[in-house]
């Protein structure tokens, strides 16, 4: 047992309102710059849609991820002979249209324009060419809120059957917050000729080093959340950092933080290194299980003593303890990881949503036949999509979950009204009432260090006597004669 | 992945390229701020600063908590919020002054030839082609960067030109709702105050307030903060979208979802919201009313009719109208044996209570015997020299007895009503009676509730034309409502069993969440009324988890009085030229010249000496005193006072007998009955805070043409009203460009910048300090400059004051004199006006003798000091000390005082005052005189009030009374507001606020006829239109809005729903939100109108109608109901717009394809609740019930 320990963000998508206000925080202060314009570490999808870049979950077109080759898994882009043929050449990576061409507007104009016969507007250029744009073509969220629905929604390989979001009896839509994975088995890190991606050891965050990196662009292709960009001002590869400089320092993520809606939870998860490769290997419907497995309880002494041995401290393993993830991943089991087949092992979890009733639409629109807090049965969501998405294609997984939200709705409206409450259905989602008390605090009055608990750390390490002393932590990087 | 690759050695020197990351992330500090936009958010946020450059906002997260069982608040803010500090350094921030270049060169050509900078102006524009060298050009480019002296110069000049040619009353401002930085509000309104001009106002225009509040309640909104949603068992949302349009707020319907509540969301497409309810039902768009109607009827017929439930009997009994007796009238022609609907009966009706002092205004129930008695609580009581009886006490005026009064007279004889509902065959429905013996003689009388009853179509057994079931297709049963709504019977009756359910085992926490979805409609109170009624019905009106939440533009300004007192200048002059908003553009727009008689869609009874037209229904109302006209005479003011003094009147009183003789002989006329002669029209016109000219201005391109003479309006109506109009002067042609000067303060480059005259560089919420409050939550904020302002730009209250300071020394030549100015001011709520007018009578016609404040208008003379106006703009004047507001009223002397010796003066003529050149002093002053935030003051108010309550009511301030909140503690966190009288709920001990709770609780009458929440509206207009109980009427037909006529193609109702990606324009221009979104203007349309007209997601289309065109890419979405347009609320013209094949020129904006249409039963005035006040009264902005056009741009 080897065990880690990584700081691990949740999403709770039945809470997710869709504003993106994480999106902007993350381009504010990470990549509002040249080369980076169109990259957006965090950004949000709609559900039914194709996301950012455009049906980036299409493995058979981009070929990220792992694959079960035998009794070992692969990346499914790579073998020996593709890599040296790819070199100076990406054929499976995204190209821009498949992001979009960042775009900016001739605002000057607007005060500037010269007295004419009409009124002057500010025209729409390229961030990158600078060239006019006649017609804007596309955008990090062009399918928003089921925009262009026959266009894009119907090409979203989770859903099935696509008439289900013609119709008013059956269409849904959700949102899907994105950053990062800083997965267990990451693909991109495992793709890195320069070795320039590495998982943190202390925290798991996992970074390009941006004075190692090539700008050979395998990590780009090899993650199946295409979540690692090319930066084409400085020729490398750049992604989302889970804001260590402000977890570094105790202070959440800036996405995290800023979450309006409060749908994410930032915690400690304690893990398994020894157990990653084998939890990977097993079958599609297996893996949300096995995934769960390698998570480790911090309550357990023998995992706190080889933690200790890991170097792991005594607030991490009571940050662990504290930790909201670990509550929702392991103990309460309704965070999911998110395309679990791709096999990376991904560290950021997902809570399914729930979804109105169903109608028949006839001459009028009617309901179905349902209670005060509708039964998993009635839902517009279907199972298999959330599966799709979110268990590798188990049902069961995503029902456990989802009877979980609804047996708590309904046995706090008992509380709240002061009606008898029916214990069995607590009993039947696998909950108790202390459990419900602790999930509906986690999902409603837990202020924000309850869902953040960051742990500290530790940084004396790293010379800090010297680097106290010197002006500015850092602005001397280099003396005279440029030793370091 | 193999362990080599994770990195365990942290030290500095094996991975210190990590630095990298690390110092782009630091900065040098952090200052709490907010955002002035028009939303309300009202949220907290630290800006973060970095080598003295505004880097990114994070929201703070350090909001009090409530008492630990709700949600705190963190982190307020919204994806718009968060992209603000793009605009700072971008190429749309407004750097330095510009003017129009045409202007400027008219301006130094003229100040050659004139030194005096007055002189100068007149001689630009009284030269027709001088003038229209500019004004022609307004829109089309051409600006030139100018100075502060020059634009200052040139603003002062025409102010004054205009004050002395044609009146101060002709320099109007506008600026939007005041709550989000109150300040830089406060500095244009004190301005046009002190200088004589008008304010004009937005809640109305905007069609955000929501004219149901004051029918009902008497109150202009009052709503819960979003955190008391969280109390709430059972939530319906009915056109609004909270995530989207409420996204600080959305986490507690979220939240409260998980402790059980059940949400249903009414929305016609499948919104953001809709992903959170539990029930989605697609209602026709602008029928929500037929869904709450039959709602009702079942609430009714199960839970009054077939069973009572104690509580909710309880409640409609004493806090409604319910038990209230109304009068029948024989109507033998309309049918044999048929009654109609009267009055409320009055207690001037009996001898026992005749003597009541305005025993015509005291209203009357029946006790369980029979007997008619007069509870406490009647508007009369209010206003009565005998103190102590307005209170909700069932007791009796006349003789202090309990009553125990009667609900209905079931049982009893009946008589047969009339019920008339449009689109359905007359009812004569049986309604239980009792025969009263009155001084003048028997009559007939019924319970409010009884005709309620027969309203809704709830038979008990009696006979008429009652629906027989809830199959039958009567109004108002859940079959009936199916062709309007679209809903199946079934479900509809499932819901309303749920509500009613809710309601019994919660003791009344039913909560509506509503918004602009519903209020924007033609017929927006009626179907707020419809839903209201649901609420009633189950006690959920003043209770936490409760009530009405209405959401859309409703900011409130929590520190009112004092703020009021600032911004109004009334600490200077008692007084304010105030206007309604909605009638002022449609008559200086000229959108009336297009309009033609209202009766076509909206009919009354007889018409019995009602105009027909909305303009001559608003020149009645204004010269009856409801609704102010600005300008107000055919003359100006200064100018009649001046003539009033050379014949003689040695006094105001004389004066204003002189001038009311002159109106009478017609010497002098209303300006409203003549808008279009070339002095009764806005000349100077201020912008600030907002887009007056585009997403404010309802009817844009005749805006564009008649206000502004731009050149590109693409408004093709017909003139229909020619002919039409009675009392309005008809010109035959219309003029353009009525404004001979528009000035805005900005930001940014929006599309009003871009069509006004000159641009003045405003400073960000970044760059200021101000004050900023909401009633999304019950904290007041800071506005704070994180960095000094930008190039030259200055705040709105620097900017102000500069102009301020330029017309005082122009005033030296020009008015070196205090004049007199009168005001036309309406008779007000809240004051005796309200119940001046217990009949409608028009002294114009001979009903009656015109008396100000009486049958007309009241008429304020007031004196003007422009050489001293500057001194006065920053000087905290004497009047101060007298605050008040919504009736309640507390002395501040003793404050005043203090704030003298605390805070810096300013002495000028021998006085010293506060001196409010510096914001962060006037956000001091506001908060040391606020009983919100002075626990003193709070307890003085609430003494006050309790006497003419006769309860006490002073205990609720017990706790709070050492609290002062100043400026410096809303810099360090936000700070919760106290209780205080001034508002209708209760925060105290950690409760979320929701409004009516003092009302409830401690039996405080709400401010309307009745004392109670009213259902039924007697005046006569409302009968005459079959309003007087709630009902249903649908949108109004597309064939008699003149808007699509002769039209084939796609025609689609259009809809402005509040945006994701804006507010309102603020950031629907920002990169960011363009990045998110589809980079510009766009339409939404269904999938399956789009495929018939040919047209593609991302396609160009032209969308247009009589009032103009858009050219703008569409959306193709299923989640858009069929026959529908979306256009999401606000675009701006200024961003890629192409031309259009149409007009051949460039596209406009959504108001392009809008225009006012006035409903007239909001006209009314003095009676009751039905009396002005500034956004609280008044025809709102509808803008849904328009069509337009949809093709490709080809």
């Amino acid at each position: 047992m080897d065990v880690r320990a990584q700081i691990v963000m949740v999403f709770n998508l039945d809470k997710c309102i869709g504003c993106h206000t994480c999106s902007i925080s993350c381009k504010n202060i990470w990549t509002d710059r040249q080369g980076a314009e169109y990259m957006w570490w965090n950004n949000v999808e709609t559900k039914p849609g194709v996301g950012y870049p455009s049906q980036w979950e299409d493995q058979e077109r981009f070929k990220g991820g792992w694959v079960v080759d035998g009794k070992k898994l692969k990346l499914k882009a790579m073998g020996k002979g593709p890599t040296l043929a790819s070199m100076f050449f990406q054929p499976n990576m995204p190209r821009i249209e498949d992001y979009y061409e960042p775009f900016d507007f001739d605002y000057g104009n607007l005060a500037g324009a010269k007295e004419s016969k009409d009124q002057p507007v500010a025209e729409a250029f390229s961030q990158i060419s600078g060239k006019k744009i006649e017609e804007i073509q596309g955008g990090p969220n062009w399918d928003d809120d089921l925009s262009g629905s026959q266009v894009y929604a119907a090409k979203d390989l989770n859903l099935k059957d696509k008439k289900v979001i013609e119709s008013y009896d059956s269409m849904f839509m959700q949102y899907l917050p994105r950053i990062c994975n800083h997965c267990l088995n990451p693909a991109c890190v495992a793709s890195c000729p320069s070795r320039a991606l590495y998982k943190r050891g202390e925290d798991g965050i996992v970074l390009v080093d941006q004075e190692v990196c090539k700008g050979w662009r395998f990590c780009t292709s090899a993650c199946p959340y295409k979540k690692v960009y090319y930066n084409w001002n400085t020729g490398k590869a750049e992604k989302c950092i889970f804001c260590y400089p402000r977890v570094e320092t105790g202070q959440c993520n800036a996405c995290a933080h800023s979450c309006v809606g409060r749908i994410r939870y930032v915690g400690v998860l304690l893990y398994d290194a020894d157990a990653v490769e084998a939890a990977a290997l097993k079958g599609d419907a297996e893996l949300v299980e096995a995934h769960r497995d390698v998570i480790l309880d911090p309550r357990d002494p023998e995992v706190c003593r080889m933690a200790r041995e890991n170097g792991i401290s005594d607030q991490w393993l009571d940050a662990a303890v504290a930790s909201p993830v670990y509550a929702l991943v392991k103990e309460f089991r309704v965070a999911l990881p998110l395309h679990p087949e791709f096999r990376t092992l991904p560290m950021a979890y997902y809570i399914p949503s729930l979804s109105p009733v169903l109608s028949t639409w006839g001459d009028t629109h009617k309901l179905l036949e349902h209670g005060m807090i509708p039964a998993l049965e009635t839902l517009r969501v279907p199972i298999g999509y959330l599966a799709s998405l979110l268990s590798g294609g188990n049902e069961g997984i995503i029902e456990e979950a989802l009877k979980k939200l609804i047996a708590l709705r309904v046995q706090m409206r008992a509380e709240n009204l002061r009606l008898p409450a029916d214990p069995a259905l607590l009993k039947e989602a696998g909950l108790d009432e202390a459990a419900a008390k602790k999930l509906y605090r986690l999902f409603t009055v837990a202020g924000y260090n309850e869902r953040n608990v960051i742990p500290p750390q530790q940084r004396e390490e790293q010379d800090p006597e010297r680097r106290k002393q010197e002006a500015g932590f850092g602005i001397l990087k280099k003396t005279r004669g440029g030793a370091k | 992945m193999s362990h080599d690759r994770i990195k365990d050695d942290c030290s500095a020197h094996n991975r210190q390229w990590e630095e990298l990351y690390r110092n782009r992330a630091q900065y040098d500090k952090v200052v709490r701020s907010t955002h002035g936009v028009n939303c309300t958010g009202g949220c907290s946020w630290m800006v973060h600063v970095k080598d003295g450059i505004v880097g990114w906002e994070l929201q703070a997260n350090d909001y009090p908590q409530f008492d630990g069982t709700i949600p705190n608040h963190e982190p307020r803010g919204c994806t718009r919020g968060i992209s603000f500090s793009w605009y700072l350094y971008s190429p749309l921030r407004v750097k330095h002054p510009y003017l129009r270049g045409a202007l400027l060169d008219r301006w130094t050509e003229a100040k050659k030839l004139f030194a005096d900078p007055v002189e100068a102006w007149a001689s630009i524009v009284e030269n027709p082609e001088s003038r229209a060298s500019y004004t022609g050009q307004r829109g089309m480019g051409g600006f030139r960067r100018g100075d502060w002296e020059t634009a200052t110069e040139i603003i002062a000049a025409s102010s004054i030109y205009t004050a002395k040619k044609h009146g101060p009353d002709r320099v109007v401002g506008f600026s939007p709702i005041p709550a989000m930085s109150m300040i830089s509000y406060a500095a244009g309104s004190r301005f046009l105050q002190l200088f004589g001009g008008v304010a004009l106002s937005f809640y109305d225009w905007y069609c955000d307030l929501p004219p149901a509040s004051p029918q009902v309640w008497g109150e202009q909104t009052d709503v819960n903060e979003s955190a008391d949603w969280y109390n709430a068992s059972y939530i319906v949302l009915c056109g609004s979208n909270v995530p989207m349009t409420r996204t600080p707020d959305a986490h507690y319907l979220t939240e409260a979802r998980y402790r059980g509540t059940k949400v249903v969301v009414m929305s016609p497409d499948y919104s953001m919201a809709s992903k959170f309810a539990d029930a989605w039902l697609p209602v026709e768009q602008g029928h929500d009313g037929a869904f709450w109607m039959a709602l009702n009827h079942v609430i009714l017929k199960e839970f009054y009719a077939e069973r009572q439930v104690p509580f909710f009997e309880e409640y409609v009994t004493r806090y409604t109208d319910f038990p209230f007796l109304v009068e029948l009238t024989p109507d033998v022609d309309k049918a044999p044996g048929a009654w109609r609907q009267g009055e409320l009966l009055r207690a001037a009706r009996f001898e026992r209570s005749a003597s009541l002092e305005h025993a015509e205004w005291c209203l009357c129930v029946a006790d369980k015997s029979g007997e008619v008695r007069v509870p406490n609580g009647s508007l009369g009581s209010r206003w009565s020299k005998q103190e102590g009886n307005w209170n909700l006490d069932m007791k009796d005026v006349v003789d202090g007895a309990e009553i125990d009064p009667a609900l209905t007279f079931l049982g009893q004889e009946t008589r047969k009503v009339l019920f008339r509902f449009e689109g359905e065959k007359d009812a004569l429905r049986e309604v239980p009676v009792r025969r009263v013996a009155t001084a003048d003689g028997e009559i007939v009388v019924t319970t409010v509730f009884d005709l309620l009853m027969a309203q809704f179509g709830v038979s008990r057994g009696l006979s008429g034309d009652y629906p027989h079931g809830y199959d039958s297709d009567l109004p108002f049963t859940p079959k009936w409502q199916e062709k309007h709504t679209g809903i199946d019977a079934e479900t509809l009756v499932k819901i309303a069993r749920e509500w009613g359910e809710n309601g019994e085992q919660s003791r009344g926490r039913n909560m509506i969440i509503i918004g602009a979805g519903v209020n924007h409609w033609y017929h927006n109170d009626l179907i707020y009324r419809a839903a209201i009624t649901a609420l009633i019905l189950t006690g959920s009106v003043g209770r936490n988890g409760a009530g009405l939440a209405h959401y859309v533009g409703q900011e409130k300004v929590a520190p009112l009085s004092p703020w009021t007192s600032i911004a109004m200048a009334q600490d200077w002059v008692k007084g304010s030229r105030l206007q309604n908003t909605p009638t002022f553009w449609y008559m200086h727009s000229d959108q009336w010249r297009y309009d033609r008689n209202f009766v076509d869609y909206f009919k009354p009874e007889t018409g019995d000496k009602m105009p027909m037209h909305a303009a001559d229904f608003n020149a009645k109302a204004v010269r009856l005193g409801w609704l102010p006209f600005a300008p107000h005479f055919n003359a100006n003011p200064l100018e009649l006072l001046k003539q009033a003094k050379a014949e003689g009147c040695g006094d105001d009183d004389a004066t204003r007998s002189w001038l009311v003789d002159r109106l009478k002989s017609g010497k002098t006329r209303f300006a409203v009955e003549d808008p279009d002669a070339p002095g009764n029209s806005p000349k100077v016109w201020f912008i600030w805070r907002g887009n007056a000219i585009s997403a404010s201005a309802k009817g844009h391109e005749f805006f564009l043409k008649h206000v502004l003479g731009a050149p590109n309006s693409s408004a093709t109506a017909k003139e229909v009203a020619k002919g039409q109009v009675q009392d309005i002067v008809w010109h035959e042609k219309a003029p353009e460009a009525k404004v001979d000067l528009v000035v805005d303060l900005n930001f940014r480059m929006d599309t009003s910048t871009l069509y006004s005259d000159i641009v003045l560089p405003a400073a960000t919420w970044y760059e200021k300090s101000d004050l900023n409050t909401t009633d999304m939550h019950s904290f007041v904020n800071c506005m704070d400059a994180a960095v000094p302002p930008s190039w030259e730009s200055k705040s709105d209250w620097k900017i102000f004051s500069m102009i301020a300071k330029k017309v005082s020394e122009l005033a030296a030549t020009h008015l070196p004199t205090p004049v007199k100015d009168v005001i036309a001011a309406p008779l007000l709520h809240d004051t005796p006006g309200e119940i001046a007018q217990r009949t409608v009578q028009d002294w114009k016609l001979g009903e009656c003798e015109p008396v100000p404040g009486k049958t007309m208008p009241n008429l304020a003379i007031v004196e003007r000091d422009y050489v001293n106006l500057y001194n006065r703009f920053l000087s905290l004047g004497p009047g101060i000390g007298h605050l008040g507001s919504h009736g309640n009223y507390y002395d501040a002397d003793d404050e005043h005082e203090k704030l003298l010796r605390e805070l810096p003066n300013r002495s000028w003529n021998g006085k010293s005052f506060v001196d409010l050149a510096d914001e962060k002093v006037v956000a001091d002053v506001i908060l040391s005189l606020a009983p919100e935030t002075n626990g003193e003051l709070a307890h003085r108010a609430y003494r006050n009030l309790e006497k003419r309550v006769g309860k006490p009511l002073a205990q609720i301030a017990d706790g709070a009374r050492e609290i002062r909140v100043k400026w410096e503690d809303v810099t360090q966190k936000p700070r919760r507001v106290i209780n205080s009288p001034i508002w209708s709920g209760l925060v105290n001990g950690g409760r979320p606020y929701s409004p009516f709770t003092l009302n409830v609780e401690h039996l405080v009458p709400w401010r309307t006829l009745s004392g109670r929440q009213s259902l039924y509206l007697d005046h006569p207009y409302y009968r005459e239109f079959h309003e007087g109980l709630p009902t249903f009427k649908g949108k109004l037909n597309p064939a008699l809005l003149d808007e699509t006529e002769g039209e084939t193609g796609l025609v689609l109702n259009f809809l402005t729903p509040h945006g994701k990606w804006g507010i309102h324009s603020t950031y629907s221009d920002n990169l960011r939100m363009l990045t998110l979104s589809r980079g510009g203007q766009a339409v939404w349309l269904n999938h399956l109108d789009a495929a018939g007209a040919g047209i593609e997601d991302n396609e160009q289309i032209e969308v247009y109608n009589a009032n103009g065109v858009v050219v703008c890419r569409s959306i193709v979405s299923s989640r858009i109901p069929r026959g529908a347009a979306v256009m999401y609320h606000a675009p701006e013209r200024t961003l890629n717009i192409k031309k259009s094949k149409k007009s051949g020129k460039r596209g406009g904006v959504h108001n392009s394809l809008s225009r006012i249409r006035l409903k007239p039963t909001l006209m009314l005035g003095g009676y009751a609740q039905f009396s002005y006040y500034f956004n609280y009264w008044g025809p709102t902005g509808v803008n849904r019930d328009s069509y337009v056009v949809v093709r490709k741009l080809k």
